[in-house]
C-alpha cells in the first residue's frame, strides 16, 4: 500500500481526454519521477492531487484519506506540499517571513486569529525558521526581500518553505525547467541532499533525464493521459516501448 | 515596551506628543496676525477631523494596505457608525460611551455581511461589489429606510426624543459622564492663543489607542499572514492557510474603525446625514490613504492630516488674502499671478486635491511616506557618505 | 400593458447612456487593459461641448441703432449674433436652436483630442502598473477634469433644450392603439435612442468590416499574438481610445437636453457604467450593450408604482442589486469571458 494511491482518475477538458483512466501507486520513501512527451497529462494530474481540479471519476487517496473534493489549503494541511516550475513564493515579504508563514500553518492549522502578540515573540517559530533557513546556506539572506533574490535562491527558499512543514509528500512540477546548467546542478544537490537528511516522498514531473535518473527510484511514463509503464530507471532505460514512445529522440 | 520595538514605540511616541500637543504645534502664529489666520489649524473642529479621520484611514489600510483589496465603499461604514451614534443619543441619552461602543458593533456586524458577499471576488470586481453596497446604502437611507435615517433633513436629536437613560440635569449635548465635549479652556500667551477642549482630547485619546492597535496588528502574525495573501494567494493555499477568514476578519476590522470614526464624528455634532456614504467619500478615504503611503503605519496619519489641514487652508484662500500676500509685487505681475492661482484655491480646492493626488499616484506610488525616506536617504547618503550596507538596507526594509 | 410600454420607453434614454459609456469602457479596457475611472468625465465634456456650441453660436457684437432710443434716451444698442451676418436674423435664430445636434461636428474632433491627449500623456505611462493604480490615477483625473469644468461652467445646471422639432412629447399610446394619453413621451428621448442606435451600430460596422477593426479584435482577445504578426498595435490602439473618448462623448452632447450639463454628471453615470460593464462582462462589448440597456429598463420597471409598492425603494438600488447578484452567481458577467481581471 503506497502513501498515495491513485486509481481510476479520468479527466476531459471539452473533447480532449486530459486523463484516461490513471492509476498510480507511490511508496513512501521513494522518489518517484512521472515522465511523458508534451501534453501526456502529467500537470493535469498533479493539480488533481492538489485539489485545484477535480477529475471526471476515479479516486485519489492520501494515507487511507481520500483527498477529492478537498480544498487546495485542505490538502496541503494533510501533508501534500507543492514546488512550482516558476518558485511561487511571498515576493514583497523577507526571506524570514517566508519561512515563517508555513510555519505558522503547520502549528495552528488553516486559520487562527492571533493579532495582538508580535511575530517575535514566537520565539519556538523563530528558531524553526532559522535552522531551517541555515540548512538551506540562506540565513544570512533572512532579512532579504524575497524578490531581490536570484532565481536559484528563490528555488531553494521555495523549497525550504516546503520542508519546514515536514510534509508527507512533495510535489515538484519541472523543478529546473528553464534552468542554466549549474542551477539545474544545484538544484539536484539540494534534493538529494533533503532526501539523505529528511527521506521526504517525492513525485518529481521532469523532462530533464539527467534530473531524473539522478534522482528517481521508480519512474512512470505516461503518454496521452495513460500510463504506459512504471518501473526502476534502469528498466525504464531499456524499456523497448519507451524507447519508441519518447525516449528514442533523447539522448540519454 | 507595551509589546512593541524600540522603533515602534518611538513612533507611537511621536504620534501621542504630537497629538497631544497639537493645540500648540498647530498654532504657531499670532491669533490675529494675518498668517495665524490664513494658517493655524489649532482649533478644536479641525483638529477633531484630523484625529477622526485619521483614525478612519489607519482601519481602512489595515485592509487596503496589509491585503491590497481596494474597497470603494468604505464611508458606508462610517455613515453606518454615525446613525447608531445619533440613535444611541435620542434612545440613551448624551452620554457618548454607548453610543460609541454601538457605532463599533454595529459597524462590525454590517461589515461581517458586506464583507462575506464582496470577498467573494478579488480585484476590481472586489472593488465594484463594495462600491455598489455603498451606493445602495446610500440610496436606501434617502428613500426606504427614512425612518431610521430621517432622509434628507438627516438624524438628529430632537428635545420630544425619549432619552430614556438621560440623567437630571445632564448636559444637553455630547458628555463623557457629565462632562460636555465642547468644554473647551483656551490660554493667552502674549498674542497667542491655545484652546484645549474635552472633544478634541477624547478623539486624540481614540486615535492613539487605534494606531497603538494598528501597530500590533501589524507586527502580529495575522498581519503578516494580510501581507502574505497580497504578495502571493496561490503560496498561501499550498501552504494550508484559508486566506477567506483572515480577508474577512481585515475587513471586519477596517469596518469598526471606521464605524469607531462614525460615532465620534457623531459625538463632535450630533447629527448626521447619508451624504455620509456617498462613494466620493469612500474616494477620498481612498485619497488619503494614498497619498500618506499605502501599508505604511504613519501613512494614513499624514495623508488624512496633510488632505484635511490643506482642505481647510487652501478652501479659506480668496482673493484677498492673494493680494495680501503678492502685494509686494508690481501691480501687473501680482494680477498675473493671483490669475494663475485663482482656479487652485477657494472654491477650487478639488482640483487642486485631484491634481495632487494624480501627481503622488504618478510620481509617488509610496506616498509622502515613502518621499520622506526616501529623501532622508539621499540627506544622509550625502552627509554620511554611506557604507554599502546602509543602502542595502534602505532597499530591503520596506517603508515602515 | 400601456404602463409596462412606458417603463420600457423610460428606460431606453438612460439605458442608452449608459450603453454608449460601457461601449467605450470596454473598448478601452479589452484593447489597453485599462480600467478608466476618468470616462464619466468624457460623458460630460460631451455634454459641455453643447454648451459651448451654444453659446459660440450665440457669440454676439453690439450694434448700434441711433434711429431707435432705448427707456433712458440713448441709441439703443442690440446684440446681434455674428451668424446673422452670413445667414441672417432669422437662419441664425434657427441654427441657434439647433446648437444641441450641431455640437456632434464640435465634439468629435474635440473629444478625438482629448482622448489621445489622456492616453499619450498619461495612461500609456500605467499599462504596466497595477489596476488599483490605474483606477486611481484615472479617478484623480476624474476630480481634476471635473473641477476644470466647474471653474470655466460654474456649479449650476446649464440648460441646452433640443431643437423645437424635437421638444415636447408625442403619444405614442394612441399610435399603438392605445388610449390617449396613455403613453406619452417626449420626442428628443426617441431621438436619443435613435441616435445612440446608430452609434453602437457604426461602431461594431467599424470593428466588423474594416481591416482597422479586425487588427483591434484580434488584439483585444490575444494581444501578444497580435504584436508579434508585426503588426504596431499600440498606434492602433490609441486611436481606440481617441474613439471611445468620441463615443462618450457624443452620447454626452446629445444627452444635455434631457440633463442639463453639470459638472458632476459625470461621476453620476461612471459608477453605474462601470456595474454595467462588469455585469455585461468585462471586455465584452456586445455585453455591455446588452447590460446597458437591460439595465436602463429594468431601473424603469422598478420605478413603476405598483413595483415600488410592494418593493419600496426598489427603484433605487434595483441596479446595484443585479450587479451583486450576476457577479456572485456568474462572475464573468452576462456575456464576458471567464478568468479576466479576476486579479
Ligand atoms: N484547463 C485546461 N483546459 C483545457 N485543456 C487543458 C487544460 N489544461 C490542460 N489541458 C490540455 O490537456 C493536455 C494535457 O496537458 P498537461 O499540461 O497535463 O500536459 P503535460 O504532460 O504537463 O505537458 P508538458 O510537458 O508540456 O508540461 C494538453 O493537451 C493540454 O492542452
Ligand atoms: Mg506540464
Amino acid at each position: 500500500m503506497g502513501i498515495l494511491e491513485v486509481k481510476g482518475i479520468n479527466k476531459r477538458f471539452g473533447g480532449l481526454q486530459a486523463l484516461g483512466d490513471v492509476n498510480l501507486s507511490i511508496q513512501e520513501n521513494t522518489v518517484h519521477a512521472i515522465i511523458g512527451p508534451n501534453g501526456a497529462g502529467k500537470s493535469t494530474l498533479l493539480n488533481v492531487l492538489v485539489g485545484k481540479l477535480i477529475p471526471d471519476s476515479g479516486s485519489v487517496m492520501f494515507d487511507g484519506q481520500s483527498v477529492l473534493g478537498r480544498k487546495p489549503y485542505e490538502i496541503a494541511q494533510m501533508g501534500i506540499s507543492r514546488v512550482f516550475q516558476t518558485p511561487e513564493i511571498f515576493a514583497d515579504l523577507t526571506v524570514l517571513e517566508n519561512v515563517l508563514i508555513p510555519c505558522f500553518a503547520k502549528r495552528d492549522g488553516a486559520f487562527r486569529m492571533h493579532a495582538l502578540e508580535p511575530v517575535r515573540h514566537e520565539r519556538e517559530i523563530g528558531r524553526q525558521a532559522e535552522t531551517m533557513l541555515d540548512e538551506v546556506n540562506m540565513l544570512s539572506k533572512a532579512d532579504v526581500v524575497a524578490s531581490a533574490l536570484s532565481r536559484g535562491d528563490k528555488r531553494r527558499l521555495e523549497m525550504a518553505m516546503c520542508l519546514v512543514q515536514e510534509p508527507r509528500l512533495m510535489l515538484l512540477d519541472e523543478p529546473t525547467a528553464g534552468m542554466a546548467r549549474a542551477d539545474t546542478e544545484n538544484t539536484i544537490a539540494l534534493l538529494k541532499d533533503i532526501r539523505r537528511k529528511r527521506g521526504i516522498t517525492m513525485a518529481i514531473i521532469e523532462h530533464d533525464m539527467q534530473v531524473v535518473f539522478s534522482l528517481a527510484d521508480r519512474i512512470t511514463v505516461m503518454a496521452q493521459g495513460t500510463p504506459l509503464v512504471e518501473g526502476t530507471p534502469d528498466r525504464i532505460k531499456t524499456d523497448p516501448k519507451v524507447r519508441e514512445a519518447y525516449l528514442g529522440e533523447t539522448q540519454i | 515596551m507595551l509589546g512593541l520595538t524600540q522603533k515602534d514605540f518611538l513612533l507611537l511616541l511621536v504620534v501621542v506628543v504630537l497629538t497631544l500637543l497639537a493645540p500648540i504645534i498647530l498654532n504657531p502664529f499670532p491669533v490675529n496676525s494675518s498668517l495665524g489666520q490664513s494658517f493655524n489649524a489649532g482649533y478644536p473642529a479641525l483638529m477633531q477631523r484630523f484625529a477622526i479621520f485619521g483614525i478612519l484611514v489607519i482601519g481602512f489600510n489595515i485592509l487596503f494596505g496589509l491585503t491590497g483589496y481596494l474597497s470603494f465603499g468604505h464611508a458606508a461604514f462610517l455613515g453606518v457608525g454615525s446613525y447608531a451614534a445619533v440613535w444611541m443619543f435620542k434612545l440613551l441619552s448624551f452620554n457618548i460611551i454607548p453610543a460609541i461602543v454601538l457605532s463599533v458593533i454595529v459597524a462590525g456586524l454590517f461589515s461581517i455581511v458586506i464583507g462575506y458577499v464582496s470577498l467573494r471576488r478579488s480585484g476590481i470586481y472586489f472593488s465594484i461589489l463594495t462600491l455598489a453596497f455603498a451606493q445602495m446604502s446610500y440610496a436606501l437611507a434617502y428613500s426606504v429606510l427614512t425612518p431610521l435615517t430621517n432622509g434628507e433633513t438627516g438624524l438628529q436629536v430632537y428635545p420630544s426624543d425619549p432619552q430614556y437613560l438621560a440623567a437630571e440635569g445632564a448636559p444637553s449635548a455630547p458628555h463623557v459622564f457629565g462632562l460636555p465635549m465642547a468644554e473647551s479652556t483656551t490660554v493667552y500667551f502674549g498674542d497667542w492663543q491655545f484652546t484645549f477642549e474635552i472633544g478634541y482630547y477624547l478623539c486624540a485619546l481614540m486615535l492613539i489607542l487605534a494606531f497603538y492597535l494598528s501597530i500590533r496588528i501589524f507586527r502580529s502574525p495575522f498581519g503578516m499572514m494580510l501581507r502574505a495573501i497580497k504578495s502571493n494567494q496561490t503560496r498561501m493555499n499550498y501552504t494550508g492557510l484559508n486566506t477567506k477568514p483572515y480577508m474577512l476578519w481585515a475587513f471586519i476590522i477596517s469596518g469598526m474603525y471606521a464605524g469607531l470614526a462614525g460615532g465620534l464624528l457623531a459625538a463632535m455634532d450630533p447629527l448626521t446625514g447619508a451624504e455620509r456614504m456617498y462613494w466620493t467619500a469612500s474616494g477620498e478615504i481612498v485619497v488619503m490613504a494614498i497619498l500618506g503611503g499605502v501599508g505604511t503605519l504613519i501613512g494614513p496619519v499624514v495623508g488624512s492630516g496633510v488632505i484635511k489641514y490643506l482642505e481647510n487652508i487652501v478652501s479659506k484662500i480668496n482673493d484677498n488674502v492673494l493680494h495680501g500676500a503678492f502685494n509686494a509685487l508690481p501691480d501687473g505681475l501680482e494680477n498675473v499671478i493671483i490669475k494663475i492661482i485663482h482656479p487652485f484655491v477657494g472654491e477650487g480646492w478639488q482640483l487642486t486635491l485631484g491634481l495632487l493626488f494624480m501627481v503622488v499616484v504618478i510620481f509617488l506610488p509610496g506616498g509622502l511616506v515613502q518621499g520622506g525616506q526616501r529623501l532622508g536617504a539621499l540627506f544622509s547618503r550625502r552627509s554620511r557618505n554611506a557604507t554599502a550596507a546602509d543602502r542595502d538596507a534602505a532597499r530591503q526594509k520596506p517603508a515602515e | 400593458m400601456d404602463a409596462i410600454i412606458l417603463q420600457i420607453l423610460n428606460g431606453l434614454d438612460k439605458g442608452s447612456a449608459y450603453a454608449l459609456i460601457a461601449l467605450g469602457l470596454t473598448l478601452i479596457f479589452g484593447t489597453l487593459g485599462v480600467v478608466n475611472f476618468a470616462h464619466g468625465a468624457l460623458f460630460m465634456i460631451g455634454a459641455f461641448c453643447a454648451v459651448t456650441m451654444q453659446r459660440l453660436l450665440t457669440l454676439s457684437h453690439t450694434v448700434i441703432d441711433p434711429s431707435q432710443t432705448d427707456f433712458l434716451g440713448n441709441p439703443l444698442q442690440t446684440k446681434v449674433p455674428y451668424l446673422a451676418s452670413v445667414f441672417g436674423t432669422e437662419g441664425a435664430q434657427a441654427l441657434i436652436t439647433w446648437s444641441v445636434p450641431l455640437s456632434i461636428i464640435l465634439v468629435i474632433p474635440v473629444m478625438l483630442f482629448v482622448g489621445w491627449a489622456m492616453e499619450r500623456g498619461l495612461i500609456k505611462h500605467f499599462y504596466k502598473r497595477p489596476h488599483a493604480d490605474q483606477i486611481l490615477v484615472t479617478f484623480g483625473l476624474a476630480i481634476v477634469l471635473q473641477e476644470i469644468i466647474r471653474a470655466i461652467y460654474g456649479a449650476n445646471p446649464i440648460q441646452s433644450p433640443a431643437p423645437p422639432m424635437f421638444s415636447g412629447s408625442i403619444d405614442i399610446g394612441e399610435y399603438l392603439g392605445f388610449q390617449a394619453n396613455a403613453i406619452v413621451y417626449p420626442i428628443w428621448r426617441l431621438v436619443y435612442f435613435a441616435f445612440s442606435a446608430v452609434i453602437i451600430a457604426a461602431v461594431f460596422a467599424f470593428l466588423q468590416f474594416t481591416t482597422f477593426g479586425m487588427v483591434v479584435r484580434a488584439g483585444m482577445a490575444d494581444r501578444e499574438t497580435v504584436g508579434m504578426l508585426g503588426i504596431d498595435i499600440d498606434k492602433r490602439f490609441t486611436l481606440m481610445f481617441g474613439l471611445a473618448a468620441a463615443v462618450a462623448g457624443l452620447a454626452g452632447a446629445m444627452y444635455a437636453p434631457i440633463v442639463s450639463p453639470n459638472y458632476h454628471m459625470g461621476m453620476d453615470f461612471l459608477v453605474l457604467s462601470f456595474v454595467v460593464v462588469v455585469v455585461g462582462g468585462m471586455g465584452s462589448l456586445p455585453g455591455a450593450v446588452f447590460a446597458g440597456f437591460l439595465l436602463g429598463i429594468l431601473q424603469g420597471f422598478a420605478s413603476m408604482n405598483e413595483v415600488k409598492a410592494v418593493l419600496p425603494g426598489i427603484d433605487q438600488i434595483v441596479i446595484y442589486l443585479v450587479a451583486i447578484i450576476i457577479l456572485l452567481t456568474r462572475p464573468r458577467g452576462l456575456m464576458g469571458r471567464a478568468g479576466v481581471m479576476e486579479d
